[in-house]
C-alpha cells in the first residue's frame, strides 16, 4: 500500500502528520492525521494541589488559555463543591466569550480566509494573512482588530491576554470595575457591525467551493455541543447533547459529571492523540463532531437575535436541519462571534455586573470534579481526582481536536479520494487536505497537550509501505 | 553625691566607646560603626544593598545562600556578609563582576535543583528568589535541571508545604525555633538530599508542636510555604520585622 505523509501541517494550532495511503490501484484508501507529541499533562499533574491546575492547565495552550482556566476552575468549584456568586459567574462567562471571539477572529482571518478569498490553488507565498491584506485589506484588518479587541477584553478582566490569571476556583480573582465595563461596551457595535459583513461576505463565498463544500468532511456523524436548559446555544455551562445526522437528538441533558457514560476513549499506536467516541455506538461508529459547526447543529437557537437571524440563514444551506460539511464550519464561527459579543453586551449590562462579591472560598469538599466548557474548537473537558488534601490522584483531560480526530481522519480521506490521483501531489490538492484539517480548526498541541508550532509534513506511501512522495513545509 | 560622681564616669563609657569604634570601607564609602557587627548589618545601615535569601534582620545568620557573598582586599577568598564581623581597616566590595558572576551561578544551581516554575507558583509576582533573579538578569540556567518529584505536604488544614520550591534558606527552622519557640521545622537528610521536614518527618498536619502560627510561611522566600486554597500569584507575604517582633516579646533587640 502507498502512502502520502503532509508533514508538518500548516496554518494549524500544533504539530502534526499527515500520512494518505494508496491501495495497488493508486488509490487513496486510508487517511491519518499523526499528532506527534505527548506532553503528559494528565501525569504531571499528579501530585500537584488542586488550587494550581487551572494555571498548569492553561499551558497545554496560548491560544485559548481561557477556555482551559474556565473548564479547570469549573471542575475545581466541584471538588471545593461551591456556587460561585452570580457576578464571578456572570464575569467568567464574558471573558469566555471574549475568547470565543479572540479565537475565531484568529482561525477565520489569519488562517482560513486565504483559502477562502484567495482561491485553495493561489501560489502559497501569497495564501496567507499578508496576501490577504493586499487583496482585501478592511477584511484582514478588521479580522485583526476583531481579535485584538477579544483579547483585551480577557486583559481587562483577568490580568493578562495569554495566560490571564484572573480566572481561578471558586469565581474570579478581581470585581469589574464600571470603567471597565464601560470600555469593553464602547468596542462592542463595532465588531459587531464588522462581523455581520463578514458573514454577508462569507454566504457569498459559498458558490465558489461547491466542490470543497461537498469533499470537505461532509458526511453524516453525530455532533456533540452543550446547550442551555431551554436548548439555547451555552458555551460556559450547558449540558452535553448529542444529535445525529438527521438533526435528531440521541442524547441530552448529560450533566458533566455523567461524560464517561457517553464518551468512550480509545487508542490508536499511530497518534499520541486519543480517538474518543459515542458509547453507544460503539467504536469508531461513534464518530462525533464538536466545534462551532457542531454547536450550531446540537443547539435549538443561539439566543440572541442577530445570531438567531444567522443561524435561520445557516439552517438552510445544507437543506437538513443539520449542516453535516465541515466547511461550513467557517460560517458558523462567524455566528458565534455574532452571538458571543451580543452575549457579552447583555451581561455588561446587567443590574448587578459590578457585584463585587465575585469569589466563593472553600477546602476539599469532594474527592472528584468535572468541569465542562465550550472551547472555540468545541467541547473541553477537565475531569480530577483529589486527596483528602487536595492533592491530584489522577486526571483526564478531552480536548476538542480529540473529539473531531476520527471526523477529521475521515474527511481527510474524502478530500483525498477526490483530489489526489496517482502517486504524486499537486500544491492545490495537498492544500486541500491541509484546508480539510483546518476547517476544524485543530489545535494539536492542545489535544495531545503536546508541546510547538504547527509545520507540516505529507507522505503519500505507496502499496508496499514506501515513499512515494513526500511534501514538506517548516 | 552620686550624681557628682556620676558624670566622669559616663564620660570615661562615652569616650572609651568612641575609641572602640571601627572605621572601613565599604564600595569605596568610608564608615565609621561598633565593632561586633555583621558586614551585611554594617552594609545595610549605610543604604548599601546586599543581595540575600536567607539572612533576615532579628534572625541568627547561617550562611545558608551565599548570595551575600563579598570581596575582602587582602583575602583570596569570597566571604558571606551575613556571618563574618566587621574589623577596622577592612575593604570591601559588595559589586564585582566576579561577585555578579557567582551571585548569578548560586541562582542558576537554586533553579536547576529543585522545580521552580514561575508560570503556576502561587508566590510568583511576591517571590525573593524571582526577585532576584530579575535583579541580577538570569534568564537561563546553564545547568541540567533535576527535576526531582519531591512530595507536597498539603496535610496542614492551613498550609501547604511544597519542597519542589524550597531553597533550604531554613528561615522557617529558624523563625519557629528562635520566636515562635515550637520547634516544629528542621532540616531532614544530607547534603543534595536534604529537605524541611516537621518534627520527626511527620506530615505537617499531624506535627505535635507546631502552634499552626503560621510565621514560617510568611517569612518564606519563595513559595515553598503557603497559605493553603490560594491560586496562581495569590500568595503575598505578609512583610514580618522579625526585630520588632523580638522586641515586642521582650526578648532582645
Amino acid at each position: 500500500m502507498a502512502t502520502i505523509t503532509i508533514n508538518p501541517v500548516t496554518r494549524v494550532e500544533g504539530h502534526g502528520k499527515i500520512t494518505l495511503h494508496l491501495d495497488s490501484d493508486g488509490q487513496v484508501n486510508d487517511a491519518r492525521l499523526h499528532v506527534t507529541q505527548v506532553r503528559g499533562f494528565e501525569k504531571f499533574c499528579e501530585g500537584r494541589p488542586y488550587t494550581e491546575m487551572p494555571a498548569i492547565t492553561a499551558r497545554v495552550c496560548g491560544i485559548c488559555p481561557v477556555s482551559h482556566l474556565v473548564a479547570s476552575s469549573k471542575a475545581c468549584d466541584d471538588i471545593m463543591a461551591v456556587r460561585i456568586p452570580a457576578a464571578g459567574d456572570r464575569l467568567r462567562r464574558i471573558v469566555h466569550l471574549a475568547q470565543t471571539v479572540q479565537s475565531h477572529a484568529l482561525s477565520f482571518f489569519h488562517l482560513s480566509s486565504p483559502d477562502l478569498l484567495l482561491g485553495m490553488d493561489e501560489d502559497p507565498a501569497k495564501r496567507n494573512i499578508f496576501g490577504v491584506l493586499g487583496e482585501h485589506p478592511d477584511l484582514a484588518a478588521g479580522g485583526i482588530a476583531l481579535r485584538k479587541f477579544g483579547q483585551q477584553v480577557i486583559e481587562e478582566l483577568a490580568g493578562d491576554r495569554v495566560h490571564p490569571h484572573g480566572i481561578v476556583p471558586g469565581g474570579m480573582q478581581e470585581p469589574m470595575t464600571a470603567e471597565q465595563r464601560d470600555a469593553i461596551l464602547m468596542g462592542i457595535p463595532e465588531s459587531l457591525d464588522f462581523v455581520r459583513r463578514s458573514l454577508d461576505l462569507c454566504k457569498g463565498i459559498g458558490d465558489r467551493f461547491t466542490d470543497e463544500i461537498e469533499t470537505f468532511a461532509n458526511f453524516p456523524s453525530l455532533f456533540m455541543g452543550t446547550v442551555a436548559r431551554g436548548g439555547e446555544l451555552e458555551l460556559y455551562d450547558g449540558d452535553l447533547r448529542f444529535v445525529d445526522e438527521e438533526g435528531e437528538v440521541v442524547a441530552d441533558g448529560i450533566a458533566a459529571p455523567d461524560y464517561r457514560q457517553w464518551i468512550g476513549e480509545a487508542v490508536e499506536p499511530w497518534s499520541y492523540l486519543k480517538f474518543p467516541y459515542f458509547k453507544p455506538r460503539g467504536y469508531p461508529e461513534g464518530m462525533y463532531r464538536v466545534g462551532p459547526l457542531a454547536r450550531l447543529n446540537v443547539a435549538d437557537r443561539c439566543g440572541t437575535p442577530m445570531a438567531d437571524e444567522a443561524l435561520e440563514a445557516f439552517r438552510t444551506i445544507d437543506g437538513g436541519k443539520v449542516a453535516l460539511s465541515s466547511f461550513h464550519f467557517h460560517q458558523a464561527r462567524l455566528i458565534e462571534a455574532l452571538y458571543a459579543l451580543e452575549a457579552m453586551e447583555q451581561l455588561l449590562r446587567h443590574e448587578d455586573a459590578l457585584d463585587t462579591r465575585v469569589r466563593a472560598t472553600a477546602g476539599v469538599n469532594e474527592l472528584e470534579g468535572v468541569g465542562i466548557a465550550e472551547a472555540p474548537r468545541g467541547t473541553l473537558i477537565h475531569h480530577y481526582r483529589v486527596d483528602p488534601n487536595g492533592l491530584i490522584t489522577w486526571a483526564n483531560l478531552i480536548i476538542a481536536t480529540g473529539h473531531n480526530h476520527l471526523a477529521i481522519n475521515r474527511g481527510m480521506l474524502q478530500v483525498a479520494q477526490k483530489f489526489v490521483r496517482g502517486d504524486q501531489i499537486e500544491e492545490g490538492a495537498l492544500n486541500r487536505v491541509e484546508a480539510v484539517v483546518r476547517a476544524f480548526d485543530p489545535c494539536l498541541s492542545c489535544s495531545t497537550h503536546a508541546v510547538g508550532q504547527m509545520p507540516l509534513h505529507l507522505q503519500l506511501i505507496g502499496p508496499e509501505g514506501a515513499v512515494l512522495h513526500e511534501v514538506r513545509r517548516d | 553625691m552620686p550624681r557628682v560622681s556620676a558624670a566622669p564616669a559616663q564620660k570615661t563609657e562615652r569616650r572609651s566607646a568612641l575609641e572602640q569604634r571601627i572605621m572601613l570601607r565599604i564600595d569605596g564609602e568610608y564608615i565609621t560603626t561598633d565593632p561586633g557587627k555583621t558586614i551585611l548589618e554594617v552594609a545595610r545601615e549605610t543604604g548599601i544593598d546586599i543581595p540575600t535569601l536567607c539572612a533576615v534582620p532579628g534572625l541568627t545568620s547561617v550562611g545558608a545562600c551565599r548570595l551575600c557573598l563579598i570581596e575582602v582586599k587582602g583575602n583570596q577568598r569570597l566571604l558571606p556578609a551575613c556571618t563574618v564581623k566587621v574589623e577596622g581597616g577592612m575593604v570591601v566590595s559588595t559589586r564585582s563582576e566576579r561577585l555578579d558572576k557567582y551571585r548569578r551561578m548560586i541562582l542558576e544551581l537554586l533553579f536547576t535543583e529543585r522545580n521552580h516554575v514561575c508560570a503556576v507558583c502561587v508566590s510568583s509576582g511576591a517571590c525573593e528568589l524571582q526577585d532576584l533573579a530579575t535583579q541580577l538578569g538570569v534568564t537561563h540556567a546553564p545547568f541540567e535541571f533535576r527535576n526531582p518529584n519531591l512530595p507536597v505536604d498539603a496535610s496542614h488544614e492551613r498550609f501547604i508545604e511544597d519542597p519542589n520550591r524550597c531553597i533550604l534558606c531554613t528561615r522557617c527552622v529558624r523563625i519557629c525555633r528562635e520566636v515562635e519557640g515550637a520547634n516544629t521545622w528542621e532540616v531532614g537528610g544530607r547534603g543534595i538530599n536534604s529537605n524541611i521536614i516537621a518534627d520527626l518527618a511527620e506530615p505537617w498536619g499531624g506535627s505535635l508542636s507546631c502552634t499552626s502560627c503560621g510565621k514560617c510561611v510568611q517569612i518564606c522566600p519563595t513559595g515553598a510555604l503557603a497559605v493553603k486554597g490560594r491560586a496562581t500569584g495569590e500568595m503575598t507575604k505578609r512583610a514580618w520585622n522579625v526585630t520588632d517582633l523580638n522586641r515586642m516579646r521582650g526578648a532582645r533587640t
